[in-house]
């Protein structure tokens, strides 16, 4: 889902540009005053786990592949503010080093997997995980992991179709093939947590309460 | 090290490198809706700036599935330095705050 160069008309990529910059900026802000001495290797450690995770493409249907995100995850281990900026830098890395996702895209991007992609998965499992019934806060991550995926993608569809390059169609494709790749990330980030709920649940920060 | 902190690592490393290798070649719901509807051929094919390993493949390397799990394995520790990095700095500004 990583947008390259050539997609996006000038006043699109811009916006998104100057929208992230900030939003990331504030990002940044918020993990000042709230991060934790013991959670700074984390952020290493979460950025590196997505960036391998997103390298292994399965296939989903007819001739296509999917990806893991792991916005939902990265707030799960980190919290979501703290995930915006690990997928940031996810995403910077991709997109500087492997010419994975455009540069002037890079906003437009981070917009869709850094902000999007964390906080709707976020503001979704949050009522779910305040509940003490195990199975009641998969039920919220599953839910999470996949609105993440498809209201990404939505977005991306929505970027390039105001971009003037596709007609409408291009909406119900990119949502189609997102929603069967939400379901694999739903199934991928519950088989992460339940791991890591097994070996060290006290990483898990997002148990319900504030970010 | 802790060995608390060695296990994801290694779980990255070993993922980025060999996981990599058995990665779906096919076309990602981007690409191809992007070739569905035509628009694939939009995608300017200048970087512009080089990227260093574009595609997911080390320069240099004859054989694919060593560029491919060499750039898979420098990207994650790239990230995982540039993440610890960005947190020891986020921490320092943090407490120098309260201090003063």
């Amino acid at each position: 889902m990583h947008i390259p160069d050539g997609f996006l008309d000038t006043k699109t990529w811009a916006a998104l540009a100057v929208t992230s910059a900030g939003l990331v900026g504030l990002a940044s802000r918020k993990v000042k005053t709230k991060l934790d001495e013991a959670k700074i290797p984390l952020l290493g450690l979460v950025a590196a786990f997505v960036f391998a995770a997103q390298l292994v493409n399965f296939p989903i249907a007819g001739g296509t592949s999917g990806h893991f995100l792991g916005g939902m995850l990265a707030a799960l281990l980190v919290g979501p503010w703290a995930a915006t900026l690990v997928l940031t830098v996810v995403l910077l890395v991709q997109a500087l080093v492997f010419g994975d996702g455009g540069l002037l895209a890079l906003g437009a991007n981070i917009f869709n997997l850094a902000i999007l992609g964390v906080w709707s998965g976020y503001f979704t499992a949050k009522p779910f995980l305040a509940f003490n019934n195990i199975k009641t806060k998969k039920i919220g991550i599953f839910l999470g992991s996949w609105i993440a995926v498809v209201l990404a993608a939505s977005a991306c569809a929505f970027e390039v179709w105001i971009s003037g390059i596709v007609p409408l169609t291009v909406f119900p494709l990119m949502i189609g093939i997102h929603a069967l790749i939400g379901l694999a990330e739903g199934l991928i980030t519950l088989a992460a947590y339940d791991l890591i709920f097994q070996v060290r649940p006290d990483i898990l920060v997002f148990k319900g309460e504030q970010a | 090290m802790n060995r608390k902190i060695i296990w994801p690592i290694l779980v990255s490393l070993v993922s980025a490198g060999l996981l990599s290798l058995l990665a779906s070649s096919d076309p990602d719901g981007l690409e191809q809706v992007a070739e569905q509807l035509g628009f694939a051929r939009t995608a300017t094919t200048e970087p512009l700036l080089p990227a260093l390993a574009p595609d997911y493949l080390m320069p240099g390397l004859k054989n694919q599935a060593l560029a491919t799990s060499l750039a898979g394995i420098s990207g994650t520790l790239l990230v995982l330095i540039l993440g610890w990095g960005l947190g020891k700095f986020l921490g320092k500004s943090a407490s120098r705050r309260t201090r003063s």
